[in-house]
């Protein structure tokens, strides 16, 4: 409509930009951001400098010159122990124990989720609810009687003992996530590709998993983070030779011996960072929706 | 139009109850097991457990509670407990009114919400041990903020709470509040969105302050996503486990021991299982005195689907 314009101005009165709340508002937010982002910054600066200038300078002041050689140290000299080949040890472990934990549990938790939410069948919420009740349960509890069990089936100490490990303890916030996605599919597409004849696996790969994929890739995000991140399980069920790289990380910058070399260590907590945060600044969204699915209804 | 719900197959020869959804049930097969032996038979064992008087090995030579006895008289457990405590109830309360001022600033309709909604977050995506060892660092005496704010000129500026048993769960504190509060803030900012406009218009009619607005209205109506963020705060407290070992190994001295780490060094490093089951078994009631009341809020008032 032209004339509408005609009016006169509409919508809310204009908000001056810089009121006195305003500056509030913006100078907390921006204060708070620091406390964010400092640690980051320090870890990248020292990262960057030379061992010198880190003991003649100071934390937070950016690097007079740029060097790269913590990085390469980090990643491929740093000694834990005897072993003195680097964090790349530790990555290649954790890739080779998130890539298995990562679809065995996502494959196991959306099954799951589907047979859940579409094929109940008697004791099936009983067994959900039980699976939910354990994600609440602290990890110290479970950890001997896993150890037994990883013993009985010979998979103590290897990496497809921490694969089990990760897909039991991913199984709760899985499957309540794909429950959940499943259950807001409406029913009469299920109910017609049932009339149609399909059966349980069929309509599971040709219904509900083309229309699960954005929840698949929050169950991704959940899962690498969470891999990634894990300290307690590697720490336990690994030996020295499969440490992950949190635990590598963790032997290579507390350890006692030798002259602690500071810049050598922030290279390498940033490298171990690496992959969750970029795994976090490239999923934007979906990364909350992760979370929030995972914390607000468990 | 009604849809009529599927009447039953009325066959002359029903199959045996136990064949009817097979494939469902042998796909739960994972889901059963995990629930059945390693959740309840596991935590089950570990309980029973704290019972024998295990040490390098499970024995079953039952000693009845001479482990919990043994646990409450032991220095190292009433430190951590303490410990935990004090960590627990700041980190309680600043994660809680941090997260809900900054997903409020969040909410008022500012610029560049998505910048500071990512900043404010980045951290939780880290893990517990880079968190420690990046604030390890910054909170190193001999080269970090304390010698840099000397070296300013205020020479006397001490700030070194790793080093000192009274302040170090603090220096922890600091740490797990900047991993924590993102996941709060998002948690309540959710919330927050899911209040009506029209709320917010009534009390500018009624004339009331933004400020006693969140207190009087906004907050109360808020008590499930509180209730929500509480008992998320609480069990990540309990399971503070990899931070102290990555910023302090539980130094200096025994000051910063953290029940968690007492179960997971008596398990595995000190080869006293039984004092470990019993430990254990008690973060286990604690756990369990939270959800309790939580599960009755949530689920006991009123049933929900």
């Amino acid at each position: 409509m032209a004339d509408m314009t005609l009016t006169g101005p509409s919508g809310p009165k204009p908000k001056k930009a810089f009121s006195r709340a305003n500056i509030f508002l913006y100078g907390t937010l921006i204060m708070v951001s620091m406390y964010y982002l400092l640690p980051l910054y320090v870890m990248i600066v020292t990262s960057l400098k030379g061992m010198p200038e880190i003991r003649m300078g100071n934390v937070f002041g950016p690097p007079m010159e740029v060097t790269f050689e913590p990085w390469v140290k980090a990643w491929s000299e740093a000694c834990t122990g005897i072993n003195c080949d680097g964090l790349s040890r530790g990555f290649g472990n954790s890739v080779r124990i998130l890539i298995p934990s990562l679809l065995l549990s996502i494959s196991i938790a959306s099954i799951n989720g589907y047979a859940l939410s579409n094929w109940k069948f008697k004791g099936s919420e009983v067994f959900f609810t039980i699976l939910i009740i354990g994600a609440f349960i602290p990890y110290q509890t479970m950890l001997y009687p896993i150890v037994i069990l990883l013993r009985e089936i010979g998979l103590m100490g290897s990496i497809g003992g921490l694969v089990l490990v990760h897909t039991i303890f991913g199984m709760p916030i899985l499957t309540l996530l794909f429950r959940n996605y499943f259950a807001s599919i409406p029913e009469e597409l299920f109910k017609a590709a049932r009339v149609d004849g399909a059966g349980f696996w069929q309509i599971y790969f040709q219904i509900m998993l083309p229309m699960a994929l954005p929840i698949f890739v929050v169950a991704i995000i959940l899962q690498v983070t969470g891999i990634w991140n894990d300290f307690l399980f590697g720490v336990i069920y690994t030996k020295p030779a499969t440490y992950p790289m949190t635990v590598q990380l963790n032997n290579i910058v507390n350890s006692v011996q030798g002259v602690k070399e500071y810049n050598v260590n922030m290279a390498a907590t940033l490298l171990t960072g690496l992959v969750p945060l970029i795994i976090y600044f490239a999923s934007g969204k979906l990364f909350v929706r992760g979370i929030a699915a995972g914390a607000v209804k468990g | 139009m009604t849809v009529a719900s599927d009447p039953p197959l009325r066959t002359p020869k029903r199959p045996s109850r136990l064949f009817k959804n097979l494939m469902a049930k042998l796909a739960s097969i994972p889901m059963i097991l995990t629930a059945l032996v390693v959740f309840v038979g596991g935590t089950m064992w570990t309980v029973v457990y704290s019972f024998t008087g295990s040490r390098m090995l499970p024995k079953t030579n039952w000693v009845g509670f001479d482990q919990y006895e043994r646990l409450w008289s032991s220095d190292r457990w009433i430190i951590s407990i303490k410990n935990l405590g004090i960590y627990g109830g700041c980190s309680m309360i600043f994660t809680l009114v941090l997260g809900f001022c900054l997903a409020a600033c969040l909410d008022r309709k500012i610029r560049f919400e998505t910048a500071f909604r990512t900043i404010f977050l980045y951290p939780f995506a880290l893990s517990f041990v880079v968190t420690g060892l990046a604030w390890q660092w910054i909170l190193n005496p001999e080269f970090g903020l304390q010698s840099v704010v000397r070296g300013w000129g205020w020479e006397s500026f001490t700030f070194n709470p790793l080093n000192d048993p009274e302040t170090v769960m603090f220096g922890l504190l600091i740490a797990g509040l900047w991993q924590g509060t993102g996941l709060i803030m998002c948690i309540m900012l959710a919330g927050l969105r899911g209040i009506d406009d029209d709320i917010w218009n009534a009390a500018k009619v009624d004339g009331i302050g933004t400020i006693k607005t969140y207190v009087v209205v906004i907050i109360p109506m808020m008590r499930p996503v509180f209730i929500t963020s509480l008992v998320l705060i609480a069990s990540g407290i309990i399971k503070l486990y990899d931070l102290v070992v990555a910023q302090t190994g539980g130094g200096p001295g025994l000051s910063s021991e953290v029940p968690a780490k007492y179960v997971i060094e008596l398990m595995f490093r000190a080869q006293n299982l039984g004092q470990g089951f019993a430990a254990s078994t008690m973060m286990l009631c604690s756990v369990v005195i939270i959800l309790i009341p939580w599960a009755y809020l949530e689920f006991g008032g009123r049933k929900r689907g």
